[in-house]
């Protein structure tokens, strides 16, 4: 077994070399430019692409032509919510969201929120799911937009996306989903779901960084974005620039690996992840696992461990690579609005850790990272002032603390 | 972000790690942060009520490194002073020793709170026993 082992997936995974593999020639061999009509090395890059764009859809059941390549998820979700608000802005002006989706979705809306559009922010229960009966209230007849990711990258709970789909096809509502958890680690299918705009990138799925793309659907209805970026009309006027040719190779290849290997891969992650809860569970108290385990993704584990502070935890377990919710280890010294969105209290966020297995991962490594994190926790909890008053039975939440 | 020698030292050998009786007499509990704000201190001294010198520290502290590294340090620095020279440690003095980054310079001051905390706390207690009124010299 090799240190440091890399335990944090939703951040993002190492390409698999069946996928670098896959993308070689591209750079070297294939490299024209996929939009050059007049000679083969523009018509191979575009067998490549089309190759890809194939796998892309036979992923999440669309078709080719509904799979606009991108840079990323980031610029899917940019592309997807301004696109639409522009579009659509004659039908309506208002867009219902989340509070614990992605900064790229939540961003995007506080800027279009300066542009004259209006934003609902739909809590979540404390399982993390949204409430289906909100989002029915929160529909106005200017609603044009629902947009619900379909995992969430911290807790890794999964919405309820074919009953959302649904809503939103009653109302004739565009229903949009960041869906980068999800794609390849569970069954997505856009027809199933409902879903007419979708955002995915390649370093989630085992595929290289800087591609990605979004679903848009072209039948039932056929929906239409505006271009953010203009240029020379590619991806059929919805997103203009060279296409990155070997990235798209490598987004395809680790598509279709991702749908070979889906079955077996995610009962395999599950299997440890819930060998690594249960060691937790069964080894210390005050612990917390957040977000429902019943809608689930088979690799995330989300977990608070009470009375520990998650940045001098992952202190003691530096040879593990994970996230904290802590204020300590983000820029902004807040702690993780994901789970305080949850309505576990602050005092959770600060000492959640976030578990993300991988393809590459083992057993061995999990029996390790079991073992060393209840190590450091017990160490952590010796020196804790609030482990020892709820210990001497002080409620913590009756405490009123000199707080700066 | 990578942490200093001293810091990763305290954290992996903190000193003075536990609790003293903080019923008794000789004994000042400084309680300082809050667990929504991330950093909860606890620092207790036990002083010899003749010399006014502090012969043991104690810490607790809920935290991240630096915090945790903050309240050892302040427990290491505290014994042997009195309680008048153990107010003079200033939150800098602790910045520079464990070379923390600005992020971190709250660490710095919550411990400089807590060892005020923990000596207002024992000269309350001694000011009720001596019948004294209290906190002439403090405040």
């Amino acid at each position: 077994m090799k240190l440091p082992i890399y335990l944090d997936s939703h951040a993002t995974t190492r390409t698999d070399p069946r996928v670098l593999q896959a993308m070689t020639p591209y750079f070297t061999d294939y490299f024209g430019n996929a939009a050059s009509r007049n000679h083969s090395f523009g018509w191979e890059a575009e067998e490549g692409t089309e190759k890809a764009r194939k796998q892309i859809a036979d992923l999440i059941g669309a078709t080719p032509k509904e799979i606009v390549f991108t840079s990323g998820a980031t610029e899917s979700n940019n592309l997807a919510l301004k696109g639409i608000a522009e579009m659509y802005a004659e039908r309506g002006n208002h867009i219902i969201t989340q509070v614990t989706e992605h900064k790229a979705v939540l961003d995007t809306c506080k800027r279009l929120e300066k542009e004259g559009v209006r934003v609902t922010y739909l809590p979540v229960q404390q399982n993390g799911l949204i409430d289906l009966d909100q989002l029915r209230d929160a529909i106005t007849d200017k609603t044009i937009l629902i947009s619900i990711m379909y995992a969430n990258n911290e807790i890794g709970v999964v919405q309820p996306m074919a009953e959302i789909g649904k809503i939103a096809k009653e109302k004739g509502i565009l229903f949009h989903s960041d869906a980068v958890q999800a794609v390849g680690k569970i069954p997505v299918n856009v027809i199933a779901d409902g879903i007419d705009i979708l955002s995915l990138t390649a370093h989630k799925l085992y595929g290289p960084k800087g591609i990605g793309a979004l679903y848009v659907r072209r039948r039932n209805p056929r929906v239409q974005i505006t271009a953010q970026i203009d240029g020379g009309g590619h991806e059929r006027g919805m997103r203009s620039g060279t296409l990155n040719v070997p990235g798209i190779v490598g987004l395809g290849a680790a598509c279709e690996i991702c749908a070979q290997e889906m079955p077996e891969e995610s009962k395999r992650h599950a299997f440890l992840r819930d060998k690594l809860k249960d060691k937790f569970l069964n080894a210390l108290d005050e612990v917390y696992v957040n977000g429902t385990m019943e809608h689930h993704l088979p690799h995330n584990l989300n977990i608070s461990f009470n009375y520990v502070e998650g940045e001098s935890l992952l202190m003691g377990i530096n040879d593990i690579a994970v996230s904290s919710g802590s204020a300590c280890t983000s820029a902004t010294l807040e702690p993780s609005y994901v789970l305080k969105a949850l309505g576990a209290g602050d005092d959770l966020a600060h000492s959640s850790i976030r578990f993300g297995i991988g393809r590459f991962n083992t057993e061995e490594e999990i029996d390790y990272v079991g073992n060393k994190v209840i190590d450091v926790v017990v160490k952590l909890r010796e020196l804790s002032p609030l482990y020892e008053m709820a210990k001497e039975g002080i409620d913590l939440s009756k405490v009123v603390w000199a707080a700066h | 972000m990578a942490y200093s020698n001293k810091v990763i030292d305290h954290y992996e050998n903190p000193r003075n790690v536990g609790s003293l009786d903080k019923s008794s007499k000789d004994v000042g509990t400084g309680m300082v942060g809050a667990p929504e704000c991330g950093d909860v201190m606890k620092l207790q001294v036990k002083v010899n009520p003749e010399t006014g010198v502090i012969e043991d520290a104690k810490f607790k502290t809920f935290g991240c490194g630096s915090a945790i590294a903050s309240s050892s340090l302040a427990t290491e620095w505290l014994k042997g002073k009195t309680v008048d020279q153990a107010l003079e440690i200033k939150n800098t003095d602790i910045v520079s020793e464990l070379a923390l980054p600005p992020v971190k310079i709250h660490c710095s001051v919550l411990a400089e709170d807590a060892i005020k905390a923990a000596i207002t706390d024992y000269k309350h207690k001694q000011g009720a026993v001596v019948a004294q009124p209290e906190a002439v010299a403090v405040h």
